[in-house]
């Protein structure tokens, strides 16, 4: 183990900021991807909806 | 087959001609496998992730000359592969459904552009923060940082040409030209290191010779690989599957999937 405390490992050897802000930048991003894909999933349903002309999405 | 009016097989409109393997090019039958394919590979990418953080940051020592800013390659390294091997197979897709017109070719090919930019995207913004404190500058116009950049401005390109153009086919086409060309890219990209005299070091993975770094490094590096691949996958279905929607919005089939409003 590299590490002897919490602080210690947040600190990374006094490379924090690069450490962080590349795995922080990596998350960050991983989520507003997923958050994106959601939206536009929502915004397609709601459209095939409308275009479909049933509220609830019961046709046919 | 004379007493039957549709052929075996179902959709009358072109059977007959079509092999197994046609059966998946179709959006109406990839549609449901990419649902059900889309968590396994979110999991799987989850799973090697955690790995691959635990190797990275527990298990793999602290680097002699770098000291722990090194650990940035294990998204660095996985992510600049990530760019150029989605761009690959954007650009393959691309290029199928210009040759045989196939829809889900070029709906394939829209899915993976954003992912591809992401990671183009982490491949810069990670060596700029690696090369802050090894190098001494955050960016240099050496040839490797270049052609990644160029390979950014690609997939951006690619994405705004289809944005521009209304007629999703035409959009398809006018993509897949653009994403061809920019192939010549990659082997640009990937030999810069040796072609020229680039700040960026050279390979750190090689198949043809011994890795010069400590196993666990390496175990690490290809944990976040293969977990970036998986996401890449999850992502790219995930998508393609609001591409079929958006644009298969007439299709009968489609009635099916519709969902009440949550």
């Amino acid at each position: 183990m590299t590490w002897n405390s919490l602080n210690d490992f947040l600190a990374m050897g006094g490379y924090a900021l690069y450490v962080w802000g590349s795995y922080g930048m990596t998350a960050v991003l991983a989520v507003v991807e997923i958050m994106a894909l959601r939206a536009r999933r929502r915004r397609a349903m709601d459209e095939l909806r409308r275009a479909r002309g049933a509220p609830d999405g019961s046709m046919r | 087959m004379l007493n039957s009016i549709h052929p075996p097989g179902g959709d009358p409109a072109n059977a007959g001609a079509r092999s197994s393997w046609f059966k998946y090019a179709s959006p109406q039958t990839f549609y449901p496998l990419a649902g059900s394919l889309a968590p396994w590979f979110a999991w799987a990418a989850a799973i090697l992730m955690l790995g691959g953080l635990y190797v990275g940051f527990f298990v793999a020592p602290t680097d002699q000359q770098q000291g722990e800013s090194y650990r940035i390659i294990f998204i660095h390294v996985p992510a600049a592969w990530m760019s150029m091997f989605l761009y690959v197979v954007m650009a393959f897709w691309a290029g199928i459904g210009l040759a045989f017109n196939t829809r889900l070719s070029g709906m394939m090919a829209s899915a993976i552009a954003p992912t591809g930019a992401l990671f183009t995207f982490l491949a810069l913004w990670t060596g700029s923060l690696w090369g802050k404190p090894t190098w001494g500058t955050w960016w240099v116009w050496d040839a490797r940082l270049t052609s990644e950049l160029i390979l950014l401005f690609l997939y951006f390109g690619f994405m705004a040409l289809q944005a521009a153009i209304d007629d999703p086919r035409r959009a398809d086409r006018a993509g897949a030209v653009l994403a061809l060309v920019g192939v010549v890219n990659i082997p640009i990209i990937y030999f810069s290191v040796q072609w020229w005299n680039t700040l960026h070091q050279g390979a750190s993975v090689s198949l043809t010779r011994a890795p010069t770094m400590a196993a666990t490094m390496l175990t690490g590096m290809l944990l976040m690989a293969l977990a970036f691949w998986m996401y890449s996958l999850a992502a790219t279905l995930l998508r393609v599957r609001s591409v079929i929607l958006e644009r298969e919005r007439r299709a009968d089939w489609i009635g099916q999937y519709v969902e009440r409003p949550a």
